[in-house]
């Protein structure tokens, strides 16, 4: 295992630890942890530091826990269309090494070069296709955790069916590294689609809230469908996916849907992309909620991306830094809206420390709680998810 | 109890609470009646407020309590506590809200599963986690249970399906988790805790679009391993369909006995696959479906709902079937990795030979969910204490394998035993982590799932002694 003094580049979100620690087995991290426990020292979990910069800073960090050597594929059971892999494992390497075999993990994220299995778990990251497959918790089926006093744990399993025992994948899945370390993680597979067709249409954005409930109504079954609006005021771009051994078919069944566009085998250049992560607002929203969320993301001024039928949006300010009171004032009004339509506004990335990032969080005592037993001595990612857990 | 009995009354109706021991002996066992226990008392509450009450009366009085859906379930994880408050749900049955545009539905907890599908299903939608009981099992149940049924292989569990639970925790608050939510994903930890950390009072469910078209096959071997080739070949096609079911020769006959479904003659097994999706999806499948079943001595399609129902007639009545080869039988639940089953199905005729009990083999194949039937004849010495060595074996087999020692039904009390040879005590404690952050003194639903838990505050903190880093030099850096 290699521990180096931290430099400039390994800041997590303007926090500069003062160690970095790269442990090569699950053993190795539960010993750093063990050490860092012993010593009352704050640790951040990281993968490829795709989205080290979402969330509030860490109040504190002595030791960036660096999981990229952590990179192997420890099985893939093709004939059980399950994988076990470490946290460092890139998602990009990952689905390389299934595609060899036909299949894939149904999961779409941003920034598949760089992102690993572990950030993706931690931050739940989910793309277009959660509509069809659900998120990473709705794939993840077994998982090997590193508590911060060091101890090992495992939950769940590997095989789809199992209900044995307390899923702590569920709870790892989205902590933002707050309850422990993510150091391997099983999840059920796919096989790959025969063929993929997109639908591709410019479209008004009054008229989308009704596609989206024929699309999600058709039984032509889209997988995904992803509008992407870079300007406020702009004609929305809508594609949706179909997928499948009658791909062609059921991908003019939904361009009918749609009000016609084209058809092809490729995705838009920007499908489950994200162009520009420094400030970035996430809002989730039930399927009716959809004309209030494109009515607010206007009025807010940010560029919109995301998945209309499943409910997440991005929304982006590519190359503006709005300054933090203006910001502030954005979301407020953003929430004040998509709340009222039965929806949430969680700021994923912003250079500012004042804003309230989650907004209402319903089972906050029950989530100190839960800290509180995985990590009394609050050492773990400190300050970083809703409430300043 | 009579303290507590009074104070109860206080908070509900007199025809809510029941303490006539002829009527408390009604809830002594759920579905799985090995286990029995006559409830302390049993309350009816008929709202969210009225659950929140009794159980924070029951902190008050520090008395434990047990939630119990519609009873179907098969690990004991409804067992009441004869020290203890049994909270039946059977009052709350009222689907509060159907929202088509927004694809769920919100009911509370006594709402049986096929309820929820009743309500949509002309409106083209369905609910789409399925146990075999679903006539009858409350989807309160199901979600304690995480219990999926026949189409968990392409739906998911329960949990993939559950928006938001409105729970009482187990101190007494009323809380929402939601999906939607920013923090941790309490929701799903909550959905499977088997009633440890909390009781649903409302449950938000995804209604799923009901499917364009639906085939249904039935495909008979000759033996059981050709069944198995087939599930491999499926799978190995990049097919994934809706359902996979395998019942062997045995589960068959009893079938016949019960139920006459006239599946094949002479069938050493019987393969059922349903494709559901677009019509043309589903077309270009069975085109390959029927390829690879081109082994089987019959091939029968359904050609209409009916004959759909036909074919499912048998697998779906094979359990309480067996009631006509066997005085006995206890139905186990396991799981292993599908490629592993050719060799556990084996195995289990081997064990099952040495013991001179029978196992007849009903599973879902798709996801390897074996539910063996250790068939016995209870006025037979030793034959319980025979078939109970079989049934742990087959669980030794399917952990051996990778597997799980429960798919479907829980751990309740009748499994707590097996969690260490799944999990390590590390693991158990780290589980009971959970368990203490939502219920520090122990009162929901206590002694289901984990065999004998330390007390929250005896849990492990951090672990003490020369760490490893300390002993080779390496902690010097820090």
């Amino acid at each position: 295992m290699t521990v180096r003094q931290a430099d400039a580049g390994d800041a997590v979100g303007g926090v500069l630890p003062r160690w970095v620690a790269l442990p090569e087995s699950v053993e190795e991290v539960a010993a750093v942890l063990r050490a860092c426990a012993g010593r009352d020292l704050a640790v951040v979990p990281a993968g490829g530091g795709t989205k080290l910069h979402w969330g509030p800073p860490p109040e504190r960090c002595d030791v960036l826990l660096d999981l990229c050597c952590l990179n192997e594929i420890l099985e893939h059971a093709a004939g059980d269309l399950v994988v076990r892999a470490q946290a460092g494992v890139t998602m990009g390497a990952l689905a390389a090494a299934l595609a060899g075999e036909g299949q894939e993990l149904a999961v779409d994220v941003p920034f598949p070069e760089g992102a690993t299995v572990g950030g993706t778990l931690a931050t739940a990251t989910a793309g277009p296709r959660a509509f069809r497959y659900g998120t990473p918790r709705d794939l993840l089926i077994g998982v090997t955790v590193v508590l911060p006093d060091g101890t090992v744990a495992r939950s769940g399993g590997k095989v789809v069916k199992n209900v044995a025992g307390y899923d702590l994948g569920k709870l790892f899945t989205g902590s933002y590294g707050t309850l422990g370390v993510i150091a391997e993680a099983t999840f059920r597979l796919h096989p790959l689609p025969a063929a993929r067709r997109w639908v591709r249409a410019e479209v008004d954005a009054a008229d989308l809230p009704a596609i989206a409930a024929a699309l999600a109504a058709s039984q032509a079954e889209p997988s995904a469908a992803e509008v992407d609006r870079p300007e406020p005021g702009a004609r929305p771009v809508l594609a949706v996916l179909a997928e499948g051994a009658a791909a062609e078919s059921r991908a003019a069944e939904l361009r009918e849907l749609v009000g016609g566009g084209e058809i092809s085998d490729a995705p838009p250049p920007w499908w489950g992309l994200i162009s520009g992560d420094e400030v970035l607002v996430e809002v989730r929203f039930p399927a009716t909620g959809l004309a209030a969320v494109l009515e607010a993301a206007e009025r807010s001024g940010l560029a919109l991306r995301g998945s209309v039928l499943s409910g997440r949006v991005l929304l982006e300010s590519p190359g503006r830094d709005a300054d933090e009171p203006a910001l502030a004032g954005t979301v407020a009004e953003l929430r004040r809206r998509v709340e009222a339509a039965g929806g949430r506004v969680n700021v994923l990335a912003a250079p500012h420390t004042g804003l309230d990032r989650w907004g209402r969080v319903s089972a906050l005592p029950l989530m100190r709680r839960v800290k509180e037993r995985f990590d009394p001595g609050r050492r773990m990612s400190p300050g970083r998810f809703v409430g300043g857990i | 109890m009579e303290t507590l009995t009074a104070a109860l009354l206080s908070v509900l109706p007199r025809d809510s609470v029941i303490t006539d021991p002829v009527r408390l002996r009604t809830y002594e066992c759920d579905g799985l009646t090995y286990h029995r226990a006559t409830p302390g008392v049993v309350v009816l509450p008929a709202t969210a407020e009225q659950v929140a009450r009794v159980v924070r009366l029951c902190n008050d009085f520090g008395v434990p309590f047990v939630a119990r859906g519609a009873g179907t379930g098969l690990s004991g994880g409804a067992l009441p506590r004869e020290d203890g408050v049994l909270i039946v749900t059977s009052k709350m049955r009222a689907i509060l809200e159907i929202d088509l545009p927004g694809r769920r539905a919100v009911v509370e907890p006594g709402v049986t599963n096929l309820a929820i599908t009743e309500a949509v299903r002309e409106q083209g939608y369905y609910y789409a986690p399925d146990p075999s009981s679903q006539q009858v099992c409350s989807i309160g149940g199901n979600v304690a249970e995480n219990s999926g049924g026949a189409h968990c292989l392409k739906y998911g569990f329960t949990v993939n399906h559950v928006e938001a639970c409105e729970i009482v925790t187990p101190d007494g608050d009323l809380v929402t988790l939601d999906r939607m939510d920013p923090g941790y994903d309490l929701l799903g930890a909550f959905v499977g805790s088997e009633g440890t950390l909390g009781i649903a009072t409302k449950v938000t469910v995804r209604l799923s679009r009901t499917p364009e078209a639906v085939t249904t096959v039935l495909a008979a071997y000759e033996s059981i391993e050709q069944g198995g080739q087939a599930v491999s070949a499926i799978i190995g096609a990049g097919i994934v369909p809706a359902a996979i079911e395998m019942m062997d020769a045995l589960a068959i006959e009893a079938a016949e006995a019960a139920v006459a479904c006239s599946y094949p003659a002479g069938a050493g097994a019987v393969l059922i696959v349903e494709l559901d999706g677009p019509a043309a999806e589903v077309e270009r499948q069975f085109a390959q479906l029927r390829e690879i079943c081109a082994g089987a001595f019959e091939l029968r399609v359904a050609a209409d709902t009916a004959e759909r129902a036909a074919i499912w007639k048998g697998r779906k009545s094979a359990f309480a079937a067996v009631g006509r080869i066997s005085p006995a039988y206890i139905v186990q639940d396991g799981v292993v990795p599908r490629t592993a089953l050719p060799g556990v199905l084996a195995a289990i005729d081997r064990i099952s030979a040495e013991h001179g009990i029978r196992v007849a083999n009903v599973f879902h194949a798709g996801d390897g969910n074996l539910h063996p039937l250790v068939l016995f004849d209870d006025a037979e010495p030793g034959a319980g204490e025979r078939a109970e060595v079989v049934s742990g074996a087959i669980l030794d087999l399917c952990v051996e394998h990778g597997g799980s020692i429960t798919g479907e039904h829980g751990v309740g009390v009748d499994k707590a035993r097996y969690m260490p040879r799944m999990f390590s005590e590390t693991d158990l404690d780290t589980m009971q982590l959970v368990r203490c952050a939502f219920d520090p003194d122990g009162l929901a639903n206590p002694g289901k799932v984990f065999p004998t838990p330390r007390l929250c505050g005896e849990v492990p903190g951090v672990r003490k002694g020369v760490h490893p880093l300390v002993e080779s030099g390496k902690a010097e850096q820090f």
